[in-house]
């Protein structure tokens, strides 16, 4: 991977946005890495777009805002419309086909459509279909090491939610497995 | 805990005063610093400590006023229209000299704003943090780590020199999430503190603590001496942060959350062969102007980056002295700026040299 890795999660409130990002940064700091992790906060939580900006680097992160995103993990078609001209050149698009009808004709980024939102609900994993397309990510740009993506994991599904682990761990198989 | 683990800016500084033996939080909610208020009412409690949720924001911070002048280590936070409401009490504390930790999580202003980050609380924190003539220490965090550092070390400068002292950060630093260290746990000394109106069991005279004084004459004693107080922190206290700055012909001034933009965008300048560095001040009060002694001869331009429309930029024209231009460049409102907004400012001025 190159040196910095900047990741933009987006989607709707409650689609797990800012969970999925946590993971992706717990397991960057798993593997001795700079990590920032910057939510968007206030009311676009609470139902409206959220996003998030991970940056996982080499050297000390200055802005944790990503502009312009190494990779790009759409939940939904407002965020996808918003940022897919953003993806750095050679970068990667990471779209949930489900919920997301249209089709972006740039052909300097790999592009990947996953039916997250689908498959999660084909397979129980109702509303994990962000661990879906974290896998997927993982599996397009190997961003983290995969010992430490399953230590984060791990980590940050809490004590008290232990029966969702397991269900999480399928999740993120399943899109790798895409 | 582990050794290594994210932890939000908010909550970073909320445990950072629980390690530095802080015992007492008086708070009212305010995004976006809420998860401060949110740490200490879960851990206060666990720890033998004093959380408590006051009716309003003149209560919280009066509240400290008065456990701070008890000799306790005490705190209030908020955001920015939160600390207009509490600068009543903190002139009174720096009237009576009260040591107390305050922190703004700055969001945009004026009145009610936006909650969206912000940096244009500069002169409220530097210049009038309420009335009358004073100062108080003000510390500004550009990391998540730099918060937990910082938050020990304004609880000890505000007890050695026996004034307030405010962390001043911002929305996007108390939202984010950064890897932090807590140092070792040592055996913690507290300063004593014989002026504290705490209970004397008629063993020695008692002490009060005021700030009302009706003989004009006495009053401009206190704040003369208090003055001197004020020079010896402007000589000892200056602290800041030098990125690439040896050979920079245009010097990046910026604190915060600006900082860690300006920081992008010394690097992406340096790509395009523009000597460009950054000095980032960490305290606001006292200016760091000893940073400025050697650059205001080498250096040939300087810019603010900030999230107002210009207020640290004054301070730096004052340590520049006029010997070498000084420009602006920032976003208000709650914009964040981008390092990209920043670079364009950087290659003008590099036109202009």
């Amino acid at each position: 991977m190159s040196r910095n890795f900047d990741i933009l999660f987006a989607g709707f409130g409650g689609q797990g946005v800012l969970f999925s990002g946590k993971i992706a940064a717990y397991a960057g700091l798993y593997d001795d890495k700079n990590i920032t992790w910057l939510p968007s906060y206030g009311p676009e939580m609470r139902g409206g777009t959220a996003n998030c900006s991970v940056c996982i680097s080499d050297e000390p992160i200055g802005s944790p805002c990503v502009v312009s995103p190494t990779a790009f993990v759409a939940l939904n078609l407002p965020s996808f419309q918003k940022f897919k001209d953003s993806v750095k050149t050679g970068g990667t698009m990471i779209a949930d086909s489900s919920l997301i009808p249209e089709k972006c004709d740039r052909t300097d980024i790999n592009i990947f459509y996953v039916p997250a939102a689908k498959l999660a609900a084909e397979n129980g994993l109702d509303g994990l279909s962000n661990i879906i397309l974290l896998g997927k990510l993982f599996k397009e740009t190997g961003f983290c090491t995969r010992e430490s993506l399953d230590k984060a994991l791990i980590h940050c599904v809490p004590k008290s939610k232990q029966h969702l682990l397991e269900p999480n761990k399928r999740a993120l198989q399943l899109g790798m497995d895409c | 805990m582990e050794d290594k683990f994210l932890m939000k800016g908010n909550e970073a500084l909320a445990e950072a005063a629980i390690q530095a033996g802080c015992r007492h939080f008086f708070g009212y909610p305010i995004t976006p610093q809420t998860e401060l208020a949110a740490y200490m009412a879960k851990k206060m409690p666990k720890v033998g400590g004093t959380y408590l949720q006051a009716e309003s924001e003149l209560a919280a911070a009066n509240m400290v006023l008065g456990a701070a002048g008890a000799g306790v280590r005490a705190m209030t936070s908020s955001s920015s229209p939160g600390i207009s409401l509490k600068s009543e009490a903190i002139s009174y504390m720096a009237g009576s000299d009260i040591p107390a930790l305050i922190v703004n999580v700055q969001r945009g202003g004026p009145g009610l704003g936006g909650i969206q980050p912000s940096q244009s609380d500069y002169w409220q924190a530097t210049r009038a943090t309420g009335h009358g003539d004073f100062q108080i220490l003000v510390f500004a965090p550009a990391s998540v780590q730099e918060m937990v550092d910082l938050v020990g070390l304004a609880f000890d400068k505000g007890d050695e020199y026996r004034m307030p002292a405010m962390i001043l950060a911002d929305g996007m630093l108390g939202q984010m999430m950064e890897p932090v260290k807590f140092p070792e746990k040592s055996e913690q000394h507290l300063p004593d503190k014989p002026w504290a109106c705490c209970g004397h069991q008629n063993k020695r005279k008692h002490n009060v603590l005021n700030s009302l004084f009706l003989s004009p004459s006495e009053l401009e004693n206190l704040i003369i001496e208090r003055y001197k107080r004020y020079d010896i922190i402007k000589e000892k206290e200056q602290r800041w942060d030098e990125y690439m700055l040896d050979d920079a012909d245009i010097v990046l001034v910026a604190y915060g959350a600006s900082a860690r933009v300006s920081h992008t965008a010394v690097d992406m300048a340096r790509e395009q062969g523009i000597k460009a560095g950054l000095l980032r001040p960490i305290t606001l009060w006292p200016y760091p102007n000893k940073a400025f002694e050697k650059l205001k001869d080498t250096a040939k331009a300087f810019i603010s980056v900030e999230m107002s429309m210009g207020q640290m930029v004054d301070d730096v024209r004052l340590a520049v002295e006029c010997r070498k231009p000084v420009y602006f460049t920032g976003r208000t409102g709650g914009k964040i700026p981008n390092p990209n907004e920043v670079l364009k400012k950087i290659t003008e001025v590099e036109g202009t040299l």
